[in-house]
């Protein structure tokens, strides 16, 4: 279980990418966020912020048609 | 300890100055504001030192909601008239096309220019507006929205974009 989780459904792009950079700054270093989005550039656009910012996928799934990822703060 | 590793060491001190982003937004057209609004949001999120700087029909993007006629002069009152509203370059139709595109947005889950615009200003991004459009357009500080930045000009967006790592023009 994530330490935060932060609910992307149904909002297009760019909304995913504030989302989870808005929930990042609200979690310590070490801890975890799951970003749940049904934008499927999201699916490319998540990795890429998340490199790009240094914080690790831990985990990333496609559910019922919807994308989690996993980040851990870093 | 020698000059040179004084000054490494205070070098390490410093904290990493924020990688900078200047966007130029020279038009009003929803079709040009709505990317400039997507992309100054997403630099923020990445962390990044966003400015907007917004000039001719790019400045309507900063206008106070419901202003409705603005400047002194009867071109300046003239040009505010027929600016009202956000055109699409293409497929207009009348502002049938941006209606159109508005509801589509709507539907699908996209955030609308106005929300963008609040959302830049809760990230930090700053809004330039462009001095000169002012005086040409007959645009007082008021016209413009609440959190606009103070009017800047062409000197002050080189100086900033020599750097930035991403500029752009749209």
């Amino acid at each position: 279980m994530a330490d935060l989780t932060v609910d992307a459904r149904n909002l297009q792009c760019p909304m995913p990418v504030l989302k989870i950079s808005q929930g990042i700054s609200q979690i310590e270093s070490g801890q975890t966020l799951e970003l749940i989005a049904t934008d499927r550039g999201s699916l490319s656009d998540i990795p890429a912020w998340a490199k790009d910012m240094g914080h690790p996928i831990k985990e990333q799934f496609e559910q019922e048609g919807e994308f989690h990822f996993v980040v851990e703060k870093s | 300890m020698t000059a040179e590793a004084m000054a490494d060491r205070t070098s390490e001190e410093v904290i990493p100055e924020k990688e900078k982003m200047v966007l130029i937004a020279a038009s009003g057209d929803l079709d040009k504001a709505w990317p400039v609004m997507i992309l100054a949001t997403t630099g923020a999120a990445y962390g990044m030192d966003v400015t907007v700087f917004f000039t001719f029909w790019g400045l309507h993007i900063l206008r106070r909601p419901g202003i409705g006629i603005t400047g002194e002069d009867w071109r300046q009152k003239m040009l505010s008239v027929f600016s009202q509203g956000a055109k699409l370059s293409q497929l207009n139709f009348g502002g049938m096309g941006p209606k159109m595109m508005k509801d589509l947005g709507d539907e699908k889950g996209v955030a609308s220019v106005q929300e963008l615009l609040e959302l830049a200003q809760g990230m930090g991004v700053k809004l330039w507006p462009c001095q000169m459009t002012m005086d040409l357009m007959g645009l007082e500080r008021d016209d413009l929205i609440d959190g606009s930045d103070e009017p800047a000009g062409a000197g002050s967006a080189i100086s900033l974009m020599k750097e930035a790592s991403i500029s752009l023009f749209i």
